[in-house]
């Protein structure tokens, strides 16, 4: 192999000088000719029987496409996973904000007050917001237990532990609801032809979903609904399912009116009505030896899913996965539970369940520390994972990790102990009282267990008329990077400069599914197929003797333009292949869940003022294991974005619930960071590769979202000597907690 | 949003934008973020959340920088704006977009347009600031991609080489 040309270097944004610019067109810049304005009408109670739906008479309704259930030509379901939720309600509401009737009309600001002008009469039922009053079971709200899901992972006896134990260290942990606040709101536009079938343009995650849901919605088949990804501003976890549900709904109203569709939300009704992280409750119990070593637990992990089961299964899934951390449990029981609340349903937002079992595995880990008497870098060093040790799930680890080398790099790197030394004498006399805090932690890259098996990915490389060479897959850019990486790939494969590398826009007409853009799983996974899809193409060329071994770029330009010449095409296509000898038992939950893991400490410096009892990070090392970077500035704004969205998590995102609805579904009062709020987030790599992944890339997306909350909790409790448990951590919050403890 | 009512009547709407004299037909009360993008197509301007906060809609107003979906068309009558379409040059871009491209100023690239006006905002009134200028300085743009600080580098690079040039 030749020496690497592009793989490791910052080359620029492929679609970059168009966002500087302001050409890249978003959903909400496109217009079709007689296109039409759509919006939804929402329930207003949490849960009840629809009585009567009836239209102010001062309105002359026969200028308006109403849409309503009975409209639908085929199942009233948003295919997914499960097919319990509708796509629009029928006869009862399950959560408020659920959309019950839909309308159409060419005057934006017309339809908006007939939107209010609907009225709708309920028989209101019982229902529940918690994930208690759900497990109670007072109220029946889904299947036979308000249960969506549940897994039980299960090593060694831990029933056999807790004699021997020296202590048994118990904590509950809890975190709130946190909203993705992509900057750009859901949107589509639909679009109707007889002939054709239906057309969306969205912004959205998952062309290949919308494709799936729009078939059993509309009852059209394969080649009949097309789905295209406009430019999409963030994303995050919450244009994964959603873009489903508003596309449904564009495409309803399109095929009653005949007229092409626009559905943009406003900030409000995106917040209000639109998915979130579920909220999660995290039970430890663990057996620990006098020595800090731990012997065996039990985690209890529950979820709050909202009122249907959407992706609630597979967040629960990589939640229970991670709950152990990066820890050797010879012995555990990990029960996950997603229950069912009469909420708006929740779903993936970045870590994907795993920021929210790895938040109480950390703060953990910080109880367990005092309990025994050591540092909470001490505990982690004894209980860390090592290469031929075994997971939760009986994976044993294969990667030359060394944690307690990164540990120790990360303790230099933010000057761990000489700061928590001169912070608890400082702090004596201070009303600012400074901690520092860290976590360690990993996250899975890639669809859990069988999951990329299922998915069996499907990726194209063609090379085109000109002699440059297009990417075909369904994985999208959302600002990661999936333009540049994926044709850095190709362009190493194909040892050509980077501007003959090019990538097709996401079009179900155009593109193979190479699966949904989630799961850290582009780089790698996507990554590997681009990868031999380019190599096909060079394949095929030097086979039918157009071009040699050894190439310069022209040479390839014009091999490639004689073949589609003589050819017409030059098409490669690569196919997902397990690799060998992977075993995941989906039943007992056992066995490789991951190809493989990114590994990360984070260390969090705060601040806690006691006059206003606002605590402010003042500095942050993330200092993470990623395999190889393909590309460091990306990679780099990966780390800091994903950390300043973890900080949100923890200091700032309340998510503020009346009778189920979101109160604050607004910018002015759901508070994320500003660039004046954030510190100086210090970016730290080590790379050991990765065999799984494309040039040795791990998944990376997701990771920053795991450390941040609990690296920055464990800080406060550091600064504050009291004990917080639960995230969002706001100065009321703070406040509440010093005054109950008698803490100043 | 501000809903025009019936009783409102469209008039003429006369402004500098881009350097170029425009008059369009507009409600009075109408946002200046929606003639921007619906009568004149400058789609760089983005609405994200309506109310002010987020800054995706930013222009420059007479030199200041606004929040375009605050400002009643009216208002703008007689005004210089500037938006993101106005920054380039035919081939070239500007300093500031350079170094959003270069630094990985722009990730989704949403917020990016608003981002770069606040930030020309800043650096004609302050041309080298620092980081804390920076930071203080675009704190009425809200990221949610980047974490800001490769913003913040992209800012303090055009910064320096406009103070070379």
């Amino acid at each position: 192999m030749t020496e690497e040309h592009i793989i490791g270097k910052s080359v620029p944004r492929k679609e970059g000088r168009d966002k500087v610019t302001g050409a890249a067109r978003y959903i909400d810049d496109m217009t079709l000719p007689g296109m039409l304005y759509g919006a939804t009408v929402r329930s207003q109670i949490p849960r009840g029987i629809i009585k009567k739906i009836s239209f102010d008479p001062q309105f002359d309704w026969s200028e308006f496409v109403i849409v309503t259930a009975k409209d639908i030509p085929g199942k009233n379901c948003i295919a997914l996973i499960g097919d319990d939720q509708p796509c629009l309600a029928d006869g009862k509401v399950n959560h408020p904000e659920e959309p019950i009737l839909l309308l159409a009309h060419a005057d934006p600001h017309l339809l908006r007050k007939a939107v209010d002008a609907v009225s709708i009469e309920y028989d209101a039922l019982p229902a529940i917001f918690t994930m208690e009053e759900s497990e109670q079971l007072s109220q029946i709200i889904w299947g036979s237990d308000n249960t969506f899901k549940s897994f039980l992972i299960s090593k060694g006896d831990v029933d056999s532990v807790w004699s021997k134990a020296d202590y048994i260290v118990e904590g509950e942990y809890t975190t709130g609801a946190q909203e993705q606040l992509y900057i750009e709101n859901n949107g589509v536009i639909a679009a109707f032809d007889p002939e054709q079938g239906i057309t969306v343009w969205g912004s959205l995650q998952c062309p290949y979903y919308v494709h799936k849901a729009l078939m059993a919605l509309c009852a059209l088949k394969e080649d009949k609904v097309r789905v295209v990804q406009m430019e999409t501003g963030g994303a995050f976890g919450g244009k994964e399912d959603y873009p489903s549900i508003i596309a449904g709904h564009a495409a309803l109203l399109a095929m009653k009116s005949r007229l092409p569709v626009k559905i943009i939300y406003d900030r409000t009704e995106d917040m209000t009505a639109t998915t979130k992280r579920h909220p999660s409750r995290t039970r430890h119990r663990t057996a620990v030896n006098k020595d800090g070593k731990i012997l065996g637990g039990e985690i209890d992990f529950t979820i709050d899913g909202g009122a249907y089961a959407t992706l609630s299964s597979v967040v629960l899934s990589r939640g229970t996965i991670h709950a152990g951390g990066p820890y050797y449990w010879p012995n555990i029981r990990i029960r996950g539970k997603a229950v069912a609340t009469n909420m708006p349903p929740h779903g993936a937002f970045r870590g994907f369940g795993a920021p929210q079992s790895l938040f109480a595995m950390e703060r953990h880990m910080d109880r367990i520390a005092q309990t025994v008497g050591l540092s909470p870098i001490e505990v982690r060093r004894r209980n860390f994972l090592h290469p031929g040790q075994t997971t939760t799930t009986e994976q044993t680890i294969r990667e030359e990790i060394d944690l307690g080398k990164l540990l120790d790099r990360a303790l230099g790197l933010s000057d761990y102990c000489a700061k928590k030394k001169r912070f608890a004498q400082e702090n004596q006399t201070a009303s600012i009282k400074k901690g520092i805090g860290l976590a360690t932690f990993l996250h899975g890259a890639g669809f859990t267990g069988s999951g990329e098996r299922y998915l069996a990915s499907v990726v194209g490389a063609e090379g085109c008329a000109d002699g440059t060479v297009r990417i075909l897959v369904s994985s999208t850019e959302f600002g990661q990077g999936t333009n540049t990486v994926l044709c850095q790939i190709a362009a190493e494969a194909l040892n050509l400069p980077y501007d003959d590398v090019h990538i097709a826009q996401p079009d179900t007409n155009q593109v193979p599914n190479s699966g949904p853009t989630v799961a850290s799983r582009t780089a790698m996974v996507v990554g590997n197929l681009v990868r031999s899809a380019a190599l096909g193409i060079k394949q095929t060329l030097i086979a039918d003797g157009t071009l040699s071994d050894k190439y310069s770029p022209e040479e390839f330009r014009a091999a490639c333009k004689n073949h589609i010449a003589k050819h017409g095409k030059l098409l490669s296509i690569a196919r997902y292949d397990p690799p060998p000898g992977v075993f995941w038992d989906d039943e007992k939950y056992r066995g490789e869940a991951y190809a493989t893991f990114a590994w990360a400490v984070y260390v969090a410096e705060v601040a806690v003022d006691l006059s206003t009892y606002i605590a402010t990070v003042k500095d942050f090392v993330a200092l993470q294991e990623v395999g190889r970077v393909l590309h460091p500035i990306l990679a780099k704004g990966q780390i800091i974005g994903g950390v300043a969205q973890g900080i949100g998590f923890a200091l700032y995102e309340k998510v503020v619930w009346q009778n189920g609805r979101m109160q604050n579904g607004q910018m002015t009062n759901y508070i994320m960071p500003t660039s004046a709020d954030l510190p100086e987030i210090r970016v730290f790599f080590e790379e050991l590769g990765n065999v799984h992944g494309a040039y040795g890339a791990k998944g990376i997306g997701e990771l920053p979202m795991d450390g941040p909350a609990p690296a920055i909790v464990n800080a406060i409790e550091d600064a504050l000597g009291a004990r917080f448990d639960s995230i969002p951590l706001l100065p009321e919050d703070i406040f509440e907690t010093l005054s109950a403890d008698g803490v100043r | 949003m501000t809903v025009p009512s019936a009783h409102q009547r469209k008039c003429d709407l006369s402004f500098t934008i881009n350097g170029m004299q425009k008059t369009v037909r507009v409600y009075p009360m109408e946002r200046l973020l929606d003639v921007l993008r619906h009568e004149l197509n400058l789609t760089g301007a983005k609405e994200g959340c309506g109310e002010g906060e987020c800054g995706s809609c930013s222009a420059l107003m007479n030199g200041e920088v606004v929040n375009s979906c605050l400002i009643p068309a009216l208002q703008a009558s007689g005004a210089e704006i500037t938006t993101i379409e106005g920054l380039a040059g035919e081939s070239q871009l500007s300093p500031l977009q350079a170094a959003f491209l270069e630094c990985g100023g722009a990730q989704c690239g949403i917020c990016t347009p608003g981002m770069i006006l606040s930030a020309r905002h800043l650096l004609n009134k302050n041309p080298s600031p620092t980081t804390d200028d920076i930071r203080e300085g675009l704190s009425g743009n809200l990221c949610r991609c980047t974490g800001y600080a490769q913003i913040v580098e992209a800012v303090a690079q055009a910064a320096r080489r406009r103070s070379r040039e």
